[in-house]
């Protein structure tokens, strides 16, 4: 807007800028310094180099544990999060009855799912003697032992995180529903089937939302806590001892604070990584509609 | 003229073929559809029935319907095992929540207006900050976080866990609103500022009734994020007085699970509920904000 000094729209953001300065840039600077020392709080942080990594490397067996489970945790998770959203996605999508009710119901877990509650009810439902053993058992089955198994006991964690596919399952909703229905007519003219419209005209198009999920529900999976904390406590024998638990423990309860730094940036340079590729990749298979592209 | 009524038969064959198979289909659909949505909601029927149920009987059956219905699971964990009942870390969920909320709509807003509708140095970095904190894995920052709380004294109080926020720190707001601002037609705040109304007048007048529904969807999401949020409280609250809901439930899980199944399922149920109150109240917020920012959770 004309007149206006060319800082006047500064002063709007200036909330966020402070903000940023103060509760993200600075923490994110410090924890990087706070990772090459010794810092227990009562004493000033020691500098000691890449002791911290290289303990991490080399001698922390707890920390071997905790990185292949939350790797395990993550590439189970995510995956079969998305595919189910998606599926259910395409489902609702057909010209359905009810949708509306349909989108509630597979919507109010993703609502509630975060809580303590739920992760309390998790820990019901999943006991040996719990809902879903008792309908195992009316059903036939054996009892599984969900928790007590450390085979089992990251799947019944990553089972949560399933079951809050709503989210996810909207936003594709929403891009499956703005997806152009004439292709579909001109493409069924042509004589394609409903896979291969599917695989050829929707699943292009919808690339952009597959990305977008597919990022967030990385890196909120890496930071999954109050399911295994709440449920398992990581055990049993560590085996859903995912690394945010771990920095938990060392940063506030054995007040390790350089250490537990090092764990953060380990587990943060782990994500960035792996966001990396994707936006790499994402040049040769997420789909802009022409002028779209930004 | 004799071959024309035998296509159509053949047609009419065809169409009737297609209709079965669609119905078919549909009804696949549907069953699925109902299947895992029994899935998805039976768990909630099952422990709201089972918070009205003898201790006995919450291992003993999976049905949800209480053989004898009984209300004392949620006088005894209303009570706790504390010197406070369950009013009070509701009240400190408010406490917490309202700040939270009203700082985050104000800052998200006026952030979002400056971001949209104004030029300024280093708007474009300023900017490609808002995505990467949006990526930025909070686990980095929580330990220098933590400390610099500790050393401006603000432990043991709600102030960091709603002060960030009033400060536009939930980038994922700020970006939705810049969204929806864009999509806005600027034509009536120029009018506005050619009849002399100034940047910040246009903003509570004209920007902001129009924003309203986008304001109402994050203000109902950092209620459901602020109410499920555990690991804030965990780090900074340490005195039960201050305890939210969250920590409340996790503290009497500790105390009371050994023998008090149904308090704890009674008091998860009322922990749940404010959230799915305002869900139910206000599910058309949820669906448009979510299709329009994208969301975690």
């Amino acid at each position: 807007m004309g007149g206006d000094s060319k800082y006047l729209g500064l002063w709007y953001v200036a909330p966020y800028v402070i903000g940023l300065l103060l509760f993200t840039a600075f923490p994110f600077v410090a924890s990087f310094y706070l990772s090459f020392t010794d810092y227990d709080l009562l004493s000033k942080p020691e500098w000691t180099g890449l002791d911290n990594y290289k303990k991490l490397f080399t001698r922390d067996r707890t920390f071997d544990k905790s990185l292949k489970v939350t790797l395990t945790y993550v590439f189970m998770t995510v995956p079969l999060k998305l595919a189910f959203a998606l599926f259910i996605a395409v489902i609702l999508n057909y010209r359905l009855r009810a949708i509306g009710l349909f989108r509630t119901a597979f919507y109010v877990p993703s609502i509630l799912g975060g809580s303590i509650a739920i992760a309390v009810l998790w820990r019901y439902i999943f006991a040996d003697t719990g809902l879903v053993n008792m309908m195992l058992e009316g059903l036939g089955f054996e009892a599984v032992n969900w928790f007590g198994d450390p085979e089992n006991a990251l799947f019944t964690i990553s089972l949560l995180r399933c079951w809050q596919f709503g989210s996810a399952m909207v936003i594709f909703l929403a891009a499956l529903q703005s997806v152009d229905k004439s292709l579909y007519e001109a493409a069924s003219i042509d004589g394609a089937n409903k896979w291969q419209l599917f695989r050829y005209i929707t699943l292009p198009l919808i690339t952009p939302v597959i990305f977008f999920n597919l990022i967030m529900q990385t890196v909120q999976a890496f930071q999954e806590f109050n399911g295994p904390y709440i449920i398992t406590e990581g055990g049993p024998l560590k085996s859903t001892y995912l690394l945010p638990l771990y920095i938990y423990d060392k940063a506030f309860k054995s007040f390790d604070m350089g250490y537990a730094s090092a764990i953060a940036w380990v587990l943060f340079v782990i994500i960035m990584v792996l966001t990396s590729i994707a936006f790499w990749s994402s040049k040769k298979w997420v789909y802009y509609a022409g002028d779209k592209r930004s | 003229m004799t071959a024309i009524p035998q296509i159509s038969a053949d047609t009419l064959a065809n169409m009737e073929k297609q209709r079965r198979r669609a119905r078919v289909s549909s009804t696949f659909r549907y069953s699925l559809l109902i299947i895992v949505g029994l899935i998805m909601v039976y768990p909630l029927v099952w422990m709201f029935g089972a918070s009205f149920k003898t201790n006995a009987e919450i291992f003993s059956s999976p049905s949800f319907w209480p053989k004898e219905p009984t209300v004392q699971g949620y006088i005894d964990g209303w009570q706790t095992s504390t010197p406070y009942t369950f009013a009070k870390f509701f009240g400190n969920s408010m406490l917490i929540i309202i700040p939270k909320m009203i700082g985050t709509a104000i800052s998200c807003t006026l952030v979002a207006y400056g971001f949209a509708r104004f030029d300024f140095p280093f708007k474009k970095i300023i900017f490609s900050t808002v995505i990467a904190t949006l990526l930025l894995p909070n686990v980095v920052t929580r330990i220098p976080q933590y400390l610099l709380f500790r050393d401006i004294g603000w432990l043991d109080s709600f102030l960091p866990l709603w002060v960030p926020s009033a400060l536009a720190g939930d980038a994922f707001f700020v970006f939705m609103l810049i969204q929806f601002l864009r999509a806005i037609p600027r034509d009536m705040e120029e009018a506005a500022r050619v009849d002399g109304a100034n940047t910040l007048q246009t903003l509570i007048y004209i920007v902001v009734p129009m924003l309203m529904p986008a304001l109402i969807s994050v203000c109902l999401f950092q209620f459901m994020w602020t109410m499920n949020d555990f690991l804030g409280p965990l780090i900074y609250l340490s005195s039960v007085e201050n305890y939210p809901i969250s920590l409340a439930l996790k503290l009497s899980i500790d105390t009371t699970e050994a023998f008090a199944w149904n308090q704890i399922l009674a008091m998860s149920c009322l922990a749940l509920a404010p959230s799915l109150f305002v869900f139910f109240m206000a599910q058309k917020y949820f669906i448009e904000g979510i299709s329009t920012g994208g969301v975690k959770g």
